[in-house]
Order: C-alpha cells, then sequence, then structure tokens
C-alpha cells in the first residue's frame, strides 16, 4: 500500500496539492516564530499573536477596538481619589491542562497577584525566569505606580496607586498582563523547571496549546470550558511563512485563511482576487521627523514650522507608502478617541517657509543632519528614501540636510540621548491611550535624561500641564478635552513633521467570517468562524 | 591507512579553534547587542541595560568571555538561547532533521541527474545534448535562489496546483516527531495520506537546493570524463575489443568519479549556505532560518553554538570525502 502511495508520489504530485480541509479549522499564515509564550517579557507582535489566544486579562479591549471591558474581573470600583482599583473576580474559570499539569482550582485571586508579583517584586522567584526584562510593565510605569496588590478574598483583589492613573484600566488589558496560573507556577517551581510555564503554557483563554514546532507550526485548540463559551472554529494553525510572497500564494491557494503583512506589490492582485478580501483600518500608530528642539536652530519654533511647510508630505507618503499609509497632521491616530480633526496641517508652501526662515535670522538657510530609520516599519516603509524626499525638498529653501543613519539599535539609542538634530522616528500604540502617545512621546518628562522617547526633547510647559491633568483625571470627556487642546499646541509649536499613519492592511479568504482588525496589530480568533464548514 | 586517518583528524582541531574564534568574535563586531534588539523600538534604560548585561554575562571582558564560552563547550554545553531560553543543543536538536532531509533530497536529486547528465555530455561531446546541458547547468548555476523558488512556486503551486506551497507537510497532519525526519515520522504514522503530503512538499524545495549542486556536479562529471576518456589506457581497453559500457562505466568512470567526489564534499558547504534561502522561502524550520535570525537578534549563544555544530558537520563530511578517495584511488591514501 505504500509503496503504491510513494510511486503516486512521485508520478501524480498533482493529487498531492488537494489535502482534505478538516471540519472548521482556521489556518493564519503568521510571519515568524515566538520568542516564548509569556508575553510579560516580550515585545514583538509575532509573540504577542501567539500567546493571546492562550491567556486571558483581567480586562480585556473589545473585539477589534480600544474600549476596555471585562475579562477575569467581572466588574471593578474605582475610588474618589482615583487611587484604589477594586477588581471582582469571575467565578469558574478554568484552567487548560497539558501533560505536565492538571489544575486541581479554579482561577482566583492568587493568579492576579502572581501576575503583578512577577514583574514587580524582583524577589519574586519567577522575576527573572526567561528574562528579567519586563518591558512593557516597565513601560508602563508599573514599578512606580504601584503601592500596593492585595487579595481581599478569593475573588477580589485590591490594586493599590501612588497616584491617579487614568490609563491604568487599559493598561490592564495589554498583552503583558496575561494572567498566569500560579498553581501551575508553583508546580513547576518544584520540579526544578520553571521556564516550562512559559514554554508550554497554560492559561483561561479561548484556545489551549497542544504544539509548537518553531518555525514551523503552532497548533491550537478550541477550549470547551472557556468562560465566554467555546470557540465558533475547533482547530487554529499558525503556519509560520516569514516570506510575504509566499503568504501570498499560500493565501491563493486556500493553504491558509488570514495572512498578515502584505508585500505593497501584491495588493492590487489582492483586490481583485474573488476569494479574498483585503480588510484595511487605519493603524494606532504614527511615523514622525522629530526636530531636536533644544538645539540650535531648531529651538526656534519659526525654524519648525517653516521647515514643516517645506516639505511636501503628499508626495512623500504617495511615494513611499503606496495604498499603505495615509498623511498624519496630529500626532495621535484618527482611529483614536480625542483625535483633533479640527486641526489644520501646515500647508506645503515653500515660499512662506523661505521668509518664515528670513524672520528667524536664517535668510540663506543653514546646514543640519537628518536621521533616517535604518528599518522597515508599517509607519515608515523606507526611512532612506523618506529621507532623500525630504532632503530633496529642503535643500529648495536652501537648507542643507545631510543624512545619516546607524544599525537599529545604536540609533535610538542616540536620538533618544539627543545627538541629532532632526531625526526620522514612530511609534505604534499600547494601550488605545492618548496618554501613550501625547505624555509618552512629548510629555516634559521622557524628554528628561539620556533615554526617554520624547526624541525632539520637547518640554513646553502648557502643553505638559495639560496632559499630565489629563493623566490623572478618570472622567474621559474632560480628558478628551484637554487632549483636544494639546493637539492645538502641539500643531503651534511643531516639534515634529509628522508623515504618516500606516494603514492596517489584512488579506482574508472569503469563507473567513467575522474577523475583526485590531487597531493594536494583533490576530486574534475567537469569535471567527469558517463558512460552508 | 590508519596514518592518513591520524593525519586528517589532527588537522580538525586548530580548525575547531579556528570556528570558535571567527563565531565568537564576528558577531560581537557587528554594532547592537542582544539587549538593545529585544527592547525594540522602546528602547531600554541604561541601569536595566547594565543589570541584564552582567546577567547575561556580557559585561566582562571579552577575553574573558571567551574562555568561559570555551571552558562550557568542552563540558559539552553550548549555552541557551538570549531570546528563547531554551538550550541551543535542543533548539538545534528540533531543527536540524528537517535541514538534513531536505538536504538529502538536494544532493540526491543533484546526483541522480548530475552525473548522468554529465556522462552523457561527455560520450557525446560537441552533440545537442551536450550544448543543452551545459548551457542548462550554466544557467542553473547562475539562478539566484530566492527568484528560482518564487517562480517555481508561482507555476507549479499556484498556476498549475500541483504542489503545496511551503512548510514540510500540510497543518492539517498532525505528526508528533520522533526521529524529526517527517518522511520517516509519517511512514509509520497512522494516517496514509501523512507520508504523500511530507512528500509533496519536498518536490520543490528539493530541486531549488538542489539545483546549484546539480549543475556543479554536471559540468564536473562532464569535463573529469573528457579528460579520462582520451587517456591511453581507454584507448588500449577500447582496442581490445571491450563493449563501450565497460569501458565507460568500469574503467573510465572510476577514475572520473575522484574530482566529482571533491565537488561533492564541497557542496555541503553550499547546500547550508542555500539552505538559508530556501528555508527561508519555504518556510522550512531548519537550521539556516535559525541561524540567520540569531544574527538579526545578536543571540550570540545560539549563533556561536550553531556555527560550531555546522563547522562539525562540514568537516566531517570533508573527512568522510578524504577517506572516501582513498577507497577509490589508493594512490591517495599512500602518498606519503
Amino acid at each position: 500500500m505504500k509503496k503504491s502511495a510513494l510511486l503516486a508520489a512521485v508520478c501524480v504530485p498533482a493529487f498531492l496539492a488537494a489535502a482534505p480541509l478538516a471540519a472548521k479549522t482556521l489556518v493564519y499564515c503568521s510571519e515568524g516564530s515566538p520568542e516564548n509564550f509569556y508575553p510579560g517579557v516580550n515585545t514583538t507582535g509575532t509573540s504577542f499573536d501567539a500567546s493571546t489566544q492562550i491567556y486571558s486579562r483581567v480586562v480585556e479591549f473589545e473585539r477589534g477596538g480600544t474600549q476596555v471591558q471585562p475579562g477575569l474581573a467581572e466588574k471593578w470600583d474605582i475610588s474618589e481619589d482615583g487611587k484604589v482599583y477594586t477588581f471582582h473576580l469571575r467565578k469558574g474559570v478554568k484552567w487548560h491542562s497539558n501533560k505536565n499539569f492538571k489544575p486541581t482550582r479554579d482561577m482566583n485571586a492568587d493568579d492576579i497577584v502572581f501576575m503583578f508579583e512577577r514583574q514587580w517584586k524582583q524577589d519574586n522567584p519567577y522575576f527573572k525566569v526567561t528574562s528579567p526584562n519586563h518591558s512593557y510593565f516597565d513601560d508602563m510605569g508599573m514599578p512606580k505606580l504601584l503601592k500596593s496588590v492585595e487579595k481581599v478574598d478569593p475573588y477580589t483583589v485590591k490594586v493599590t496607586l501612588n497616584q491617579p492613573e487614568a490609563p491604568f484600566l487599559a493598561d490592564l488589558a495589554m498583552e503583558f498582563a496575561a494572567v498566569q496560573s500560579k498553581e501551575y507556577a508553583d508546580a513547576m517551581l518544584k520540579a526544578g523547571t520553571p521556564e516550562k510555564i512559559d514554554q508550554e503554557p497554560i492559561g483561561t483563554g479561548p484556545f489551549y496549546l497542544v504544539q509548537y514546532q518553531k518555525d514551523a507550526t503552532i497548533r491550537y485548540k478550541a477550549f470547551p470550558e472557556y468562560y465566554g463559551g467555546k470557540a465558533k472554529i475547533d482547530d487554529l494553525v499558525f503556519a509560520i511563512t516569514p516570506d510575504a510572497s509566499v503568504r501570498w500564494a499560500k493565501l491563493q491557494k486556500g493553504e491558509c485563511h488570514v495572512m498578515p503583512y502584505p508585500n505593497p506589490a501584491d495588493l492590487e492582485a489582492m483586490k481583485k482576487d474573488p476569494n479574498v478580501t483585503v480588510l484595511e483600518q487605519a493603524g494606532l500608530n504614527v511615523g514622525y521627523l522629530a526636530y531636536n528642539t533644544q538645539k540650535k536652530p531648531f529651538d526656534d519654533v519659526r525654524v519648525r514650522k517653516a521647515l514643516n511647510m517645506a516639505m511636501n508630505k503628499k508626495a512623500i507618503v504617495d511615494a513611499v507608502y503606496l495604498s499603505s499609509g495615509v498623511p498624519a497632521k496630529n500626532p495621535i491616530p484618527p482611529s483614536m478617541w480625542s483625535y483633533n480633526d479640527a486641526v489644520k496641517d501646515d500647508p506645503f508652501d515653500p515660499e512662506a517657509a523661505k521668509k518664515l526662515l528670513a524672520e528667524a535670522g536664517y535668510p540663506n538657510g543653514f546646514e543640519t543632519d537628518l536621521w533616517a530609520m535604518p528599518v522597515q516599519r508599517p509607519y515608515n516603509p523606507n526611512g532612506k528614501r523618506v529621507a532623500e524626499l525630504m532632503q530633496a525638498d529642503l535643500a529648495k529653501i536652501g537648507v542643507k540636510a545631510e543624512i545619516k543613519t546607524y544599525e537599529w539599535g545604536e540609533y535610538r539609542k542616540r536620538l533618544q540621548a539627543g545627538e541629532s538634530q532632526m531625526g526620522q522616528m514612530g511609534w505604534t500604540g499600547d494601550n488605545g491611550d492618548p496618554d501613550n502617545f501625547l505624555h509618552t512621546l512629548l510629555g516634559c518628562d521622557s524628554a528628561k535624561g539620556v533615554s526617554g522617547s520624547n526624541i525632539a526633547k520637547f518640554c513646553y510647559k502648557p502643553f505638559d500641564d495639560l496632559v499630565t491633568k489629563a493623566k490623572v483625571t478618570s472622567d474621559q470627556k474632560q480628558r478628551t478635552e484637554l487632549y483636544k487642546q494639546a493637539q492645538v499646541i502641539f500643531k503651534e509649536q511643531a516639534p515634529w513633521f509628522t508623515v504618516a499613519h500606516a494603514v492596517q492592511l489584512k488579506p482574508v479568504r472569503k469563507e473567513v467570517v467575522d474577523f475583526k482588525l485590531s487597531p493594536f496589530g494583533r490576530h486574534t480568533f475567537y469569535g471567527v468562524d469558517i463558512k460552508g464548514k | 591507512m590508519l596514518r592518513f586517518i591520524l593525519t586528517r583528524l589532527s588537522l580538525i582541531i586548530p580548525t575547531f579553534i579556528g570556528i570558535t574564534l571567527v563565531a565568537f568574535f564576528l558577531i560581537r563586531l557587528v554594532p547592537g547587542d542582544p539587549i538593545e534588539t529585544m527592547a525594540g523600538e522602546r528602547g531600554i534604560d541604561a541601569a536595566r541595560h547594565e543589570q541584564l548585561k552582567k546577567d547575561f554575562g556580557l559585561d566582562r571582558p571579552l577575553i574573558v568571555q571567551y574562555g568561559y564560552y570555551i571552558e562550557r563547550v568542552l563540558h559539552g554545553d553550548l549555552g541557551k538561547s538570549i531570546v528563547t531560553r531554551e538550550t541551543v543543543l535542543n533548539e538545534f536538536q528540533s531543527l536540524f532533521p528537517a535541514t538534513v532531509e531536505l538536504a538529502l533530497c538536494a544532493i540526491i536529486f543533484a546526483l541522480l541527474v548530475g552525473i548522468p547528465a554529465g556522462i552523457i555530455a561527455a560520450v557525446r561531446r560537441n552533440s545537442i545534448f551536450d550544448h543543452g546541458v551545459m548551457g542548462i547547468s550554466l544557467t542553473g548555476y547562475s539562478m539566484p535562489i530566492f527568484w528560482w523558488g518564487l517562480i517555481l512556486i508561482l507555476l507549479f503551486s499556484v498556476q498549475l496546483g500541483w504542489t503545496p506551497v511551503s512548510g514540510r507537510i500540510d497543518v492539517l497532519y498532525y505528526i508528533e516527531p520522533v526521529t524529526g525526519f517527517l518522511l520517516i515520522d509519517s511512514w509509520f504514522s497512522e494516517d496514509e495520506g501523512a507520508f504523500l503530503s511530507a512528500v509533496g512538499h519536498l518536490i520543490l524545495p528539493t530541486i531549488v537546493l538542489g539545483t546549484q549542486p546539480l549543475a556543479t556536479i554536471a559540468r564536473m562529471t562532464r569535463s573529469a570524463m573528457l579528460e579520462v576518456l582520451g587517456e591511453d589506457y581507454i584507448r588500449t581497453a577500447k582496442a581490445k575489443g571491450l563493449s563501450r559500457f565497460r569501458v565507460i562505466f568500469l574503467h573510465a568512470l572510476r577514475n572520473a568519479l575522484i574530482p566529482v567526489v571533491t565537488v561533492i564534499g564541497l557542496q555541503i558547504g553550499v547546500l547550508f549556505t542555500g539552505a538559508i534561502l530556501t528555508e527561508t522561502i519555504f518556510s522550512w524550520p531548519g537550521i539556516g532560518k535559525w541561524l540567520i535570525e540569531a544574527i538579526f537578534r545578536r543571540d550570540y549563544p545560539v549563533l556561536q553554538g550553531g556555527l560550531l555544530l555546522v563547522g562539525a558537520i562540514v568537516m566531517s563530511v570533508n573527512l568522510l570525502v578524504d577517506l572516501t578517495y582513498g577507497f577509490i584511488n589508493p594512490r591517495i591514501r599512500h602518498n606519503r
């Protein structure tokens, strides 16, 4: 029998291509292997996508949006002063199990406390397991923000903050706050293999991990006891396919149903394919050119304004981003709440720019550097090309810009240290809160020192007052007003030339039902169905 | 023969030290470090950076780090990946069978097609067949792997629908790795279709990876055969009235094979290099892709360990080739 099979394989390869699809299996052609299955120490979307199917969080982002909704916590109370959060946990939430471990209890307050302490307390036995670098926990300011995390009873957790922080709830919906089983952690610690909890994970999420083969596949099955009800699909497979053209070939052939990060060059064909829909959404990101506001001549707002008017944004976006970007006028993307659409962008007007430059004392222009991003990002697909276009525009008003670049790690470090005069950078939002852009990238706090993410070193009191006030106000309406004003000041002060927001494009096969684009760029498959199977 | 083997073996030690030196220092010459790379856009503050460097032992002087590294290697410990925290050896073991499976298929394909093509081209010198083989092999030799792979996918997978696009097996077959060689594992699995699927998935990557060695082997066989066919003893054999078959296959081929075997040995290195690209196009979970990623992420332990292991394999294969010479041509083993 098998001999004949071999013969058939050699003679009739056509026969091989069509393997039957099992009932309700969704195949996602992912772009790479995850680092591990513990999002607390990860920073890449690839790793987050792999683990987000497995875990639940205290609160969750709504599917396809940035609003926060109940997760493992059914409800919560916030104290008057905005400093004490009391979470009331859902009862009867089941853990997955695997060959190493069978849970004996449901999820409870111990697990939530463990989630915090693993990333927060250096003496926690798990603090250094897998990696001691809890990037997001640290970046969201948790170590300074948290005063105490207490278990009140098995289903109530009280978190006390040092100061009020409006984005705190949104932070807890982020990937780093995935809740792991304390019982599993204790068991693995006892067995001397603590890192197992991050390699063979157990969660309370809609899918459990069946098998992970590095660089090949990640297999999940729907968890029948998921607290939100079983997923509509039965099996979820990540077919790891690093090359974008190959992902597209697989999608065309029906070897996968959803693919991320298409080649811009393939988009035309994708849109024409009758079996494929290309979903589109402006992502939570921004690409920009930061002027170092503490260095001459960019300490003069007139110079910054002049340069903003000298560069042809539309031409840059058309030439470099093709259909994968839209011109940006504000530092936050249009899909984010509090986006101020009334703000007018600086017009492209080289004559006016020249005049303004002369007013500022540079009638003949000046010489400057212009740092080009060495890596490709959705918000900046080709840093060098963007820099060249900028350079050409600036030359027309007499500004001689010398393009510089470094290896990525070095590049970022030097920018943060304030070495550049003009530098390209970008940002992808973490928690859907405007604070994450306006305060993180433009507040005085992050302009200090040599490693803050405010690379324009922009510290302007009227602006900073607004974003700091918004940070401690819990009323969303008030916060919206404050952020809108902040965007007006941003435009007047022009610490950046805002370039573009990348548009998320996701080719999906027609048989996939109800796949929603995540503004965070995540790929989640709970709630997704497959037609006709 | 023993002395021959010992001489060859003694050359291994300096080569090995050379590899550790190159693997260790070369990656450290590249700017950036694993901690910076891990931090991505977000960056990392200086104090934490220092702390992590200390945790990974990267704060010590290079020469000290190298010393520790060699000590660990001598104890058989290649360290853990900085990114995944898996041991390098475990990762290597899980990925290596995929590379070997592909490389073996590619070299078998190259030999099965290359040697006969070379022989026929030599025997029918200046015929249309000869010019055809030489022309095609020159094209094959200069074909960029990436382009060649994509063309084959577009033609055979997307247009004609004969072969699957990429991967090692259809994702719907769930094969628990036992040997890691999917052809073997799927053969013994319950699922009849699994083996077929594994074979189907091998076809295109085998052709892509095998093309360059095939071209080299065909050209080498042709020129070696031509040289041997002009020798006196062949003329004598022919004059004695031996059949054309005996002359070509028994008398000429054996001597012509010596340079061909050398080339085959050298192709192992080519296969590993080619595997990097082939594995990326065909989403083949092998060590080529693993090493490339380690370079991007500055995952020092993976890169050092991986290069060392690959180096050891290439050296072993070459040693084997050296020994094969001795077998094919006794003059070599007696040459002191």
